[in-house]
């Protein structure tokens, strides 16, 4: 079932006050995965939550909502029919783990409600899909935290939702539970084939499980595309900036050249001022300077961990120090330790004309 | 000469060691409750047991036990409603004012009780604000066992808030979330998630109060009219023991009051224990 959004605004408190939410329209396919990545304040969560009718959309503009061909703006929560799986797992604590998971199933009108026997079938499969049927008569308190979350994601789904909706789910766990639980989140997204929309502040998370990224800022949409997309092509600045890590050089453009202090680097853009910006891995360092670029710099710190080396370089013509990840190849060979100057070479960089116009790429390979 | 010196590769505590503060915290029990405890039984070894059966079975007291119970129980029942709602209120909502009112939940602890009975007496008499109201609607408040159960209520509404609140705070709004989104209607979401989360602490907070009204004395004595047989309360029957210089019949009603209270606590302990193993994990 698709989810349809359209001219959605949130304003907290008294009207007037700056908007959580800026009119958002945005529309979902049906089986997508979705994620909604943004910084804290962004009004991702604000999004999701109205999403789930967990929160009322402003009345002016008047958005509407509409899950497949039904409109759901003044459907309450509890008739939405959809999963929510919160952060900090928001499970019955004086339930046992079964009736957490039953918990949907017992509380539906009589009429409607599956008898005893299919409720216990119904829950014991759901638990062996989380791999918890071991502990069904243990009580939340005794899981871990991943644990945890795979129940509350079973109790999620125990109604059968066609929407599910995730508010940072892995948020609260360690990095090695967070991974596991991605890949097999993924993997029941693609098996059981329900629509989810899910937040979170990490861009791997986001580029690594989303079919497509919605990113925010400010409580609007700066872009949204397929992770691949995304990241070879950002709009604007702020979606280069969140997605990775960036390196900043700012100079004077004159005859071809962009000059800072004893830096140099030859580039076909207008005379002025301009301000490049480039990806740690897209820098090679080098001995020597080349035709193209002269740009010294003295290595700070080495962390050789990893596929990559990351290597923290310093100069008195920059305001912040620049990182490169370099291959181990490179790293050996130019036998690289703190102090050492060395030259930095830019294979491409990207520059964004101030507030939102698209990006220029140009190659320097 | 050796001295026991704090091991280094002990556990290092900020207070003094297990048997210095064990020590000091027996020898302050035994001081302030078990000292005047045993001087209450010690009391009554000068009487049999035939006698002390005669002295706390007596038509009077016996009439006393019932008014007590009867209005600390509807007291008790009261303020768990109530209390819960306040606690409710205090934790749930934003409104202004709200820090007055939660520190006016301690103010029944913090005024003399004597005060407290009086100004209800006053309100409630057939000449005070509440009493010109109440009376012509045939409800007589002040020098009747409703009234009791009122100075009751008020001295001990704030056992049953301030055991409520910090279990609701600890309650996140995203588990009621929860409960909504899996079609939870408003009612069962209430009495499925949120009561049973703060049933220990509502149940502790009510016996506590209603422990609590069973020996109060100086809230409720203005009121209560004093009539033997109708509104006589038990704390009474030994005050007026007391007057009479019979401190043996003194304290064996007493003694009734101080083993009905324990055995009511202990059995609360008891009972709030199995929760908390089950909320942490075992780990109670």
């Amino acid at each position: 079932m698709g989810i349809r959004l359209s001219q959605i605004a949130k304003t907290y408190g008294r009207p007037g006050t700056p908007r959580a939410l800026e009119p958002i329209d945005l529309e979902i396919a049906s089986g997508e995965l979705v994620g909604l990545l943004g910084p804290s304040g962004s009004g991702k969560t604000t999004l999701l939550r109205i999403i789930a009718g967990l929160e009322q959309a402003d009345r002016d503009p008047a958005g509407t909502i509409h899950f497949g061909s039904r409109d759901v703006t003044e459907v309450h929560v509890r008739d939405r029919r959809i999963g929510f799986v919160f952060q900090h797992y928001a499970l019955f604590k004086h339930m046992t783990v079964f009736d957490n998971v039953a918990f949907g199933l017992t509380v539906q009108p009589r009429g409607q409600r599956p008898s005893s026997g299919e409720i216990r079938a119904r829950v014991h499969q759901l638990l062996e899909m989380v791999q918890l049927e071991r502990f069904a008569q243990r009580y939340p308190a005794e899981l871990s935290g991943g644990q945890q979350q795979r129940v509350s994601l079973a109790r999620a789904l125990a109604l059968r939702p066609e929407v599910l909706l995730l508010d940072e789910p892995f948020g609260a766990l360690d990095a090695k539970v967070r991974q596991d639980l991605r890949r097999w989140l993924r993997h029941l997204h693609d098996e059981l084939n329900f629509t989810s929309v899910f937040v979170t502040h990490d861009q791997e998370e986001a580029l690594e499980l989303s079919d497509r990224v919605v990113v925010m800022s400010d409580g609007r949409i700066e872009q949204i595309d397929a992770p691949a997309a995304l990241y070879r092509a950002p709009a604007n600045r702020f979606v280069f900036e969140f997605l990775g890590d960036v390196n900043r050089l700012e100079g004077e453009v004159r005859d071809g050249a962009l000059t800072c202090g004893e830096a140099r680097l030859a580039v076909d853009l207008p005379e002025g001022p301009q301000e490049l910006l480039l990806r740690p891995h897209e820098l090679s360092l080098e001995a020597a300077p080349s035709a193209a670029a002269h740009l010294p710099m003295t290595v700070t710190a080495v962390v050789p961990v990893g596929a990559e080396v990351r290597v923290e370089l310093a100069a008195d013509w920059l305001a912040e120090p620049w990182l490169a990840t370099i291959g181990h190849g490179d790293f050996e060979r130019l036998d690289v330790r703190r102090g050492q100057r060395l030259y930095a070479l830019p294979q491409r960089w990207h520059r964004f004309a101030a507030e939102g116009r698209p990006a220029t790429q140009p190659s320097l390979a | 000469m050796s001295l026991a010196l704090p091991r280094l590769t002990g556990r290092r505590r900020v207070l003094p060691g297990f048997g210095l503060s064990l020590g000091i915290s027996l020898m302050f029990v035994s001081l302030v409750l078990l000292l005047p405890m045993t001087s209450l039984v010690g009391q009554l070894s000068g009487i049999s047991l035939a006698e002390y059966w005669a002295i706390i079975s007596d038509g009077r007291v016996v009439a006393s036990y019932t008014v007590t119970i009867g209005a600390a129980a509807l007291a008790a029942l009261v303020n768990a409603a109530f209390g819960l709602l306040l606690a409710w209120v205090l934790v749930r909502y934003e409104f202004p004012g709200k820090r007055l009112l939660d520190a006016l939940m301690d103010l029944p602890f913090a005024l003399p009780t004597a005060v407290a009975g009086i100004t209800l007496a006053t309100l409630y008499a057939g000449s005070g604000w509440m009493g010109r109201l109440l009376e012509p609607l045939g409800l007589q408040v002040a020098y009747t066992w409703v009234g009791i159960a009122l100075a009751m209520a008020f001295t001990s509404i704030p056992f049953v808030v301030r055991t409520v609140q910090p279990v609701l705070e600890d309650l996140p709004q995203e588990v009621d979330e929860a409960a909504l989104t899996l079609g939870a209607s408003d009612a069962t979401a209430f009495r499925r998630v949120i009561l049973p989360h703060l049933w220990p602490a509502l149940v502790t907070g009510t016996g506590l109060a209603f422990v609590r009204s069973l020996g109060e004395f100086g809230a409720i004595i203005f009121i209560a009219g004093n009539m033997p047989y109708e509104t006589e309360i038990t704390a009474l029957m030994i005050f007026v023991k007391l007057q009479e210089y019979d401190y043996v019949g003194a304290s064996a009603i007493a003694s009734v009051v101080l083993m009905v209270s324990l055995a009511l606590l202990l059995a609360i302990n008891i009972w709030q224990g199995h929760f908390i193993k089950r909320l942490h994990g075992g780990r109670g």
